[in-house]
């Protein structure tokens, strides 16, 4: 990897949030379809929503310090997707954009922290752990693999790889799943069967970003 | 998709200028962020109720905003939960000093959003959630029951006492209190079609009903062969009567609320239906509510609400309310 990777500047932010949007629209129809299985089907046009405003804040935000940006991308998240995914991605980035030091340089360990962060209050925002069938299913191992490349200051590269696999194992994991949190847990045992449309969209997300910061 | 639509984009806005058009007598229509208030001002001392959720329930909840009932509504776009700032806002547009009271159905997104409105909301308040859905299994370890038909209820009696001056806590005490003796279940023969979507929620044969299911075509607890009318009323009165569990002659309020696409004539025969097996069961029935109240967008359905009554129950559901969706006594 190049010596001036980038980890978590404004630029790095719209870029992965344009390429997300890619990914996520490539695979609309698939998540619209988990969720109308076992939700109400809004899920994906929130995320859509969401992608779609965030890109829009490009020309607000680009010459911004970065704490003042994530702010400005909390407020959006916050006030314009609604629902679950609102109110969690909200939080995801209301806690980023808390995190100490943010106007200094921000290296791969720090982006962790900041990461790490934000799954912890989406966690308490929404009391779901591991193992309930919903989008923390992926988040939480993904933030505690992360934490663990950090603290033994595993090679990049390959702990990103790592990364991309346990999202994809957790995700696969929920189809099998009882819901107990989120609206499929109205469903009982008829929920089982079906991967949960928050893993599956959140899963995506990550595979996204990881693959492009190992490409750099 | 037949729907009377220009942009599924403006789909939300253009409805809710019409409502504030239509009744402007009542109510005034905010957006950016989006609410719906009185248009007078809430009294001095009055406790303020605000209410929301996810479009394509209407009337719910923008209908049920004036006198005696709520001071505003936060919608949020079709079957999403509406995002914190609009609750902030509508607080601090209604908040007359006494305090707020939200009112929250049970549903995740609907409670998240709602607790940070309330932390961003800098004057007194507190909520409540209504879950009076029998049809999922209650549990302290799960989401829980789902909040549906019997928030009209306790929106229309909270209202009352809050008109009354009755204070936050009692305010919360009493919403708690007809949420606890109230239950629901819901029955849908056909899907809805989300605007967004443009295709059915889920697909069901002609002659299928989805027995327990939610508000917003999220599947309930068992697909069925279609019945008479009078098997599937007595079926979702057995499924809440277990639950209540009233007195001998207990009186009663009687709900039957349509999902949207059913015609009255058969809200009123299920009602016929309701009576019978009810009285056959010596449970009294005292007051009554029949019509399109909670529902899901065009879909064909019904829910029954049974709810408790006492005397201060009674009396603050028998109050004055002049709403869009609801008016009696003034």
């Amino acid at each position: 990897m190049k010596k001036e990777t980038e980890f978590m500047s404004v630029n790095f932010l719209i870029s992965q949030a344009k390429n997300i949007q890619k990914v996520i629209d490539e695979n609309a129809s698939e998540i619209e379809a988990l969720d109308q299985n076992i939700g109400d089907g809004d899920h994906i046009f929130n995320i859509q929503r969401g992608l779609k405003l965030v890109i829009e804040l490009e020309g607000t935000i680009k010459d911004l310090p970065l704490s003042k940006a994530l702010n400005t991308i909390a407020m959006k998240v916050l006030s314009g997707i609604g629902g679950s995914s609102g109110a969690l991605f909200g939080t995801f980035f209301i806690s980023m954009a808390k995190s100490p030091d943010l106007d200094k340089d921000v290296d791969f360990s720090k982006a962790c922290e900041m990461i790490i962060g934000g799954v912890k209050a989406m966690k308490e925002r929404g009391k779901a752990d591991v193992g309930e069938k919903t989008m923390m299913d992926v988040l939480i191992p993904v933030s505690e693999k992360l934490n663990e490349i950090k603290n033994n200051n595993n090679e990049i590269k390959q702990g990103l790889n790592e990364v991309i696999k346990i999202a994809e194992d957790r995700m696969l994991a929920t189809k099998d799943m009882l819901a107990t949190k989120g609206r499929a847990s109205f469903l009982g045992e008829r929920a089982k069967g079906h991967i949960d449309p928050g893993a599956r969209s959140s899963q995506l997300i990550i595979d996204t970003i990881c693959k492009s910061v190992i490409n750099q | 998709m037949k729907k009377f639509i220009n942009k599924a984009d403006d789909f939300l806005k253009e409805s809710l200028n019409g409502f504030g058009k239509a009744h402007s007598d009542i109510i005034q229509v905010s957006l950016d962020p989006s609410f719906v208030s009185r248009k007078n001002k809430t009294k001095e001392g009055k406790v303020s109720l605000i209410s929301g959720g996810g479009s394509g329930h209407e009337p719910m909840h923008g209908g049920f905003v004036g006198h005696g009932m709520l001071d505003a509504a936060c919608p949020g776009f079709v079957f999403s939960a509406p995002a914190p700032d609009q609750m902030q806002a509508a607080a601090e547009h209604v908040d007359s000093g006494a305090g707020v009271l939200f009112i929250v159905k049970n549903y995740s997104g609907d409670i998240m959003n709602f607790q940070m409105g309330a932390e961003m909301y800098s004057g007194k308040n507190d909520s409540i959630v209504t879950n009076d859905d029998v049809a999922v299994k209650d549990s302290t370890f799960t989401t829980g029951r789902r909040g549906v038909a019997a928030t009209v209820l306790v929106e229309k009696i909270v209202g009352s006492l809050a008109e009354d001056g009755g204070s936050l806590e009692e305010c919360k005490k009493l919403g708690e209190k007809v949420n606890k003796n109230a239950g629901t279940m819901g029955v849908a023969f056909t899907s809805c079609t989300v605007p967004a979507a443009g295709k059915p929620t889920f697909d069901i044969g002609d002659d299928e009903m989805e027995f327990g299911v939610g508000i917003h075509g999220e599947p309930g607890r068992k697909r069925e062969k279609i019945q008479p009318s009078k098997t599937i009323v007595g079926n979702i009165l057995d499924a809440i009567l277990d639950n209540l569990k009233p007195e001998n002659n207990e009186k009663t309020l009687l709900f039957v609320n349509g999902m949207g696409g059913t015609p009255l004539t058969e809200l009123y025969l299920v009602y016929d239906d309701a009576c019978q097996i009810l009285q056959s069961k010596g449970v009294e029935v005292t007051r009554s509510l029949v019509g399109n109240y909670c529902t899901s967008l065009e879909m064909q359905g019904a829910s029954i609400t049974l709810l408790k009554c006492d005397e201060e129950i009674l009396k603050n559901w028998d109050a004055p309310v002049h709403t869009a969706a609801m008016r009696w006594g003034m």
